[in-house]
């Protein structure tokens, strides 16, 4: 065994960006962190590192449910090496935490765990195989208990098949309008059919990782991957027993989220041992850690009714969503309710009743990925939308038409559509695109499994699919949603400089970069600096739910106005002119032209404003009827799939992916089509290969080789029509991007399949036995 | 144990080196040089791609006693001059550009694994760019802006030789 590590220098930790060029809003300029990233330099959170630092290590439980009769951490302790062992009674406060305001979730086991991978000790040791191997010397008594499993029996007897103390039924929503049993009457198709989803990982490629540091005033310096920095330090702080203000978080640079980051993952545990140990702590999961260390997509099990009459009218829609959230709450609340609220989609249906339930079960924790709800649903009823048509007789697209809505429609929970939505005009653009070439099989790379492809494509076949989602953007159903920034302006190195601070979350979605060119568009000034994003600004809510161009490049574009509004007041004192703007670092009289620069104005001054931006109010739901004005934005996307089908082995190959996507304004066109690029991607692995394969609350596959992602050889290339209509309560009209392309590819591409092999696919990820069953029998 | 080894051009002694460890780790955490990453350390992901004399490698599955005598090049060795000053390589310059950097967690993986590719074959059509980057896993771009990126830097490349 190794001595303790000789670590290569001081603590690599995040530090301010200058934001390279002079694009303003609607230009592409580049990345403030991108050369970091490109020069291996970029500090990620699994990078960080500091002198006498010692590694966190995790022990979790292997069964999915059981009573712990005893812990002896004697041995794990005695190891050479080990510096500290923690169980939940060396938990300093809170024992519970919980990522929605339900302490529910145990810091470390108490007395039972409730799902595979729960957290149950802590080690730190000077070498990570030194806390592995640790960790092993862990002796723990378990009761083995039969797990509860099935969500639907959860819903038919939540009394009985309770997983922890609130268990049973997180949340049942209903949404009624009309009368459904009464429309039956009026169909004259009627289609039922039933769907699932398997459970989605957010794959992410950087580890859940975490430094922390004691701190002079007792506290912590916490250095984490994280989404939501206030939403973790109001979860952190109770349960190391500490004021929010001893705990210094700074947000180290984050390796992908998609949701996955929503919840805790090493953050109290890191900072327990290291307020233990009195020294730097690092953990750093691996990737087979990563799969029992966050949440998952919630899978689903659904039932669909749909009546229309026979010229192409939807008539009802009755509607059951399950969804599996796991053993804790997380955001199964919130799933739930959009699942429940987006159910039908962007349709407009006279009649509906959907009953949508997230329920507990020892089944592995599931909570926010990219889509949140919206996605589960939107396979199910755009699978409706294609079964119907074809029932009546009509092409998909004619069918979506017909029933599709605008501005002006009214969704499921009767709140109108106020701002554009012209799904129509976006299906017929989708449709006017150009179909790919034909499949040419004298290449086998172009075949349905490539160059594993054992055939000469004679089984081949194509086809085409279509897909529809509309996703909420920003938090819902009355969440006080905001975001702060601070905006200082001053003159450095004789010219002006805008430094912006917020504590949102760059994950890899550009949130840097637009920051940066908001202030030069609302400045007037070239050069931007961004500062780390930590806690000593106010709460930026999550980078999720589509909502940080907007929310925090709306709080951004509030303090740069605020900041502009002291230049230009200064400026009329010193010139006697008051309609004055601040235009390429110059002050511009409407009537006198330039009359001096912004360092004329400022001299050695700062001008420093922190703002905080809210989105217009939001409603609940009505508990019994669903009702209610919940959502403050809604953005539409569509794809169109095009698929080979090698139909005796099996496999697909997407072809190509179009997509027609309204973004209200395009804030960075790089920017926004590398959202819907990637959106699609996620997508696809969702319709063709990913899912976390579970038996008897057991994961089967936590590893990249048994959980599949798409490579670049399975993602095809992609057309986009990118639309601007703008939504007027927006910050310049701009529509939340970055989930709606993940909701209509998945729907698109089984509709692809089904068009090329005539099979039901009613669940997804579509696995090659169900594409060959029906034909080998 | 002791692993004299090459590093960017720059000849490295690294002592207490564990025998269980991996080249990844010795590199990110016993010499400073983290750029080459750690997404599934089981040589599914591309993301720690190193040369290893002058051949692309997983350096998770390579260990660190077996690159005694060797010569490796990381992400940190493709540009030339100083950190802070340094002229990036042609392919970290289009990765930049064209969009190919979202969370960039996967980029020094990629951009070893297209450095190589555009070394061996200077104008590579689509398909062999995607064959040659099909061990690297991208989870935020669905890789068409990596695409733009190689087919770049090749152009580039090219007008420079």
């Amino acid at each position: 065994m190794a001595a303790p590590v000789k670590g290569p220098g001081p603590v690599k930790s995040p530090g301010h960006v200058v934001a390279p060029g002079i694009g303003g809003v609607g230009d592409s300029p580049l990345r403030p962190d991108g050369t970091l990233k490109v020069a291996g330099e970029f500090a990620y959170a699994s990078d960080l590192w500091m002198d006498g630092m010692l590694w966190g290590a995790t022990l979790r439980s292997p069964h999915p449910r059981a009573r712990i009769r005893s812990i002896d951490i004697g041995p794990a302790l005695a190891t050479p090496g080990v510096h500290a062992v923690l169980t939940h009674e060396d938990v300093p406060g809170h024992k519970l935490y919980g990522e929605d305001h339900t302490e529910d979730q145990p810091v470390l086991a108490i007395g039972e765990v409730r799902h595979q991978g729960e957290p149950i000790a802590l080690v730190a040791a000077d070498h990570p195989e030194i806390a592995r191997r640790a960790m092993e010397r862990i002796a723990v008594d378990y009761e083995v208990l039969e797990p509860i499993t099935d969500a639907r029996a959860v819903i038919a007897d939540p009394e009985r098949l309770k997983v922890q103390p609130r268990g049973g039924i997180v949340r049942h929503q209903p949404v009624r309008v009309g009368d459904v049993d009464a429309a039956r009457a009026q169909a004259d198709v009627v289609v039922i059919e039933e769907f699932e989803v398997g459970i989605q990982d957010q794959a992410f490629l950087g580890p859940e990782a975490g430094l922390a540091i004691p701190s002079e005033d007792g506290g912590v310096d916490l250095y984490v991957s994280t989404q939501w920095m206030h939403n973790d330090l109001s979860q952190i702080a109770p349960c190391l027993g500490l004021d929010e203000s001893q705990v210094h978080m700074t947000l180290a640079g984050v390796g992908g989220a998609f949701g996955g980051r929503e919840d805790l993952s090493v953050q109290i545990h890191a900072a327990m041992l290291a307020l233990h140990t009195g020294k730097p702590v690092k953990m750093s999961y691996n990737r087979y850690e990563s799969f029992f260390g966050h949440v998952h997509r919630h899978p689903a099990q659904m039932r669909y009714e749909y009546g229309a009459t026979a010229d192409g009218k939807l008539v009802y829609a009755d509607v059951e969503i399950i969804l599996d959230g796991g053993a804790y709450t997380s955001s199964t609340r919130n799933v739930t309710g959009n699942a429940a609220s987006l159910g039908v989609g962007p349709y407009e249906i006279p009649n509906i009743r959907i009953d949508a339930y997230g329920v507990y079960t020892n089944n592995p924790p599931c909570g926010a990925m990219r889509g949140f709800g919206a996605v589960q649903a939107c396979f199910a009823y755009e699978s409706m939308m294609d079964r119907v048509a074809a029932a009546c007789g009509l092409s998909p697209v004619e069918f979506r038409r017909r029933n599709a809505v605008s501005q002006g429609s009214k969704l499921a929970t009767g709140q109108v559509i106020e701002s554009p939505a012209p799904l129509a005009e976006m299906l017929a653009r989708l449709e006017a695109m150009p179909m790919p070439a034909a499949c040419d099989p004298s290449d086998i790379r172009n075949l349905p499994g490539g160059a594993s492809q054992t055939t000469h494509g004679e089984g081949v076949v194509r086809g085409v699919g279509y897909g529809v989602g509309i996703k909420n953007i920003c938090f819902s159903e009355g969440a006080d949603d905001l975001s702060t920034a601070r905006v200082r302006l001053e003159v450095i190195g004789g010219e002006p400089a805008a430094l912006v601070h917020t504590a949102a979350a760059e994950v890899g979605q550009g949130l840097v970069t637009i920051q940066a060119q908001i202030a030069r568009t609302e400045l007037g000034v070239q050069k931007v600096t961004i500062a780390p994003a930590d806690n000593r600004v106010g709460d930026a809510g999550s980078s999720s739910a589509s909502r940080q161009s907007y929310m925090s490049g709306g709080a951004v574009k509030t303090a740069c106005e605020a900041v502009r509004a002291e230049l230009l007041a200064r400026a009329a004192r010193r010139y006697g002119h008051g309609d004055l703007t601040a235009v390429g670092g110059k002050i511009v009289s409407r009537a006198a032209g330039v009359l001096g620069s912004i360092e004329d104005v400022l001299g050695g001054d700062a001008i420093e404003e922190t703002r905080e931006y809210h989105h217009r109010p939001t409603t609940g739901m009505d508990p019994v009827t669903g009702q209610g004005v919940t959502h403050t934005q809604l953005a539409l996307c569509v794809h169109r799939a095009v698929v080979d089908v090698d139909v005796d082995l099996g496999l697909v190959k997407v072809v190509e992916m179009a997509a027609v996507q309204d973004v209200g304004k395009i804030i960075n066109r790089i920017g926004v089509e590398g959202q819907i690029h990637g959106g699609s991607a996620q997508g696809l692995g969702l319709a063709v290969m990913e899912e976390i394969v579970v038996s008897g609350g057991l994961v089967r596959n936590p590893s990249f080789t048994d959980y599949l992602i798409p490579t670049i050889l399975d993602m095809p290339p992609m057309r986009l029509d990118i639309l601007e209509n703008p939504d007027p309560d927006a910050p310049y009209g701009l529509r939340g991007a970055g989930e709606p392309p993940t909701l209509s590819s998945t729907p698109a591409i089984v509709a692809a399949v089904r068009d090329a092999t005539g099979r039901a696919l009613t669940r997804v990820p579509v696995r090659p036995e169900h594409i060959i069953q029906e034909t080998s029998g | 144990m002791r692993v004299n080894v090459t590093v960017n051009g720059s000849q490295e002694t690294v002592d207490d080196v564990w025998e269980g460890e991996s080249l990844l780790y010795m590199l990110r955490e016993r010499m400073g040089l983290p750029g080459s990453k750690n997404a599934c350390e089981q040589g599914e992901c591309g993301s720690c791609t190193v040369y290893l004399d002058g051949v692309p490698a997983c350096a998770c599955l390579v260990a660190a006693g077996q690159v005694e005598g060797r010569e490796v090049r990381t992400v940190e060795g493709l540009a030339e001059g100083q950190p802070g000053d340094e002229r990036l390589d042609p392919v970290q310059q289009a990765f930049l550009e064209t969009g190919a950097v979202q969370c960039g967690f996967c980029t020094p993986g990629l951009i070893v694994q297209s450095h190589d590719l555009i070394e061996r074959n200077p104008a590579p059509s689509d398909a062999e760019i995607r064959e040659a980057l099909a061990g690297n896993l991208c989870r935020c771009t669905g890789y068409e802006k990596i695409l733009d990126a190689v087919r770049l830097a090749a152009r580039r490349k090219a007008a420079h030789t």
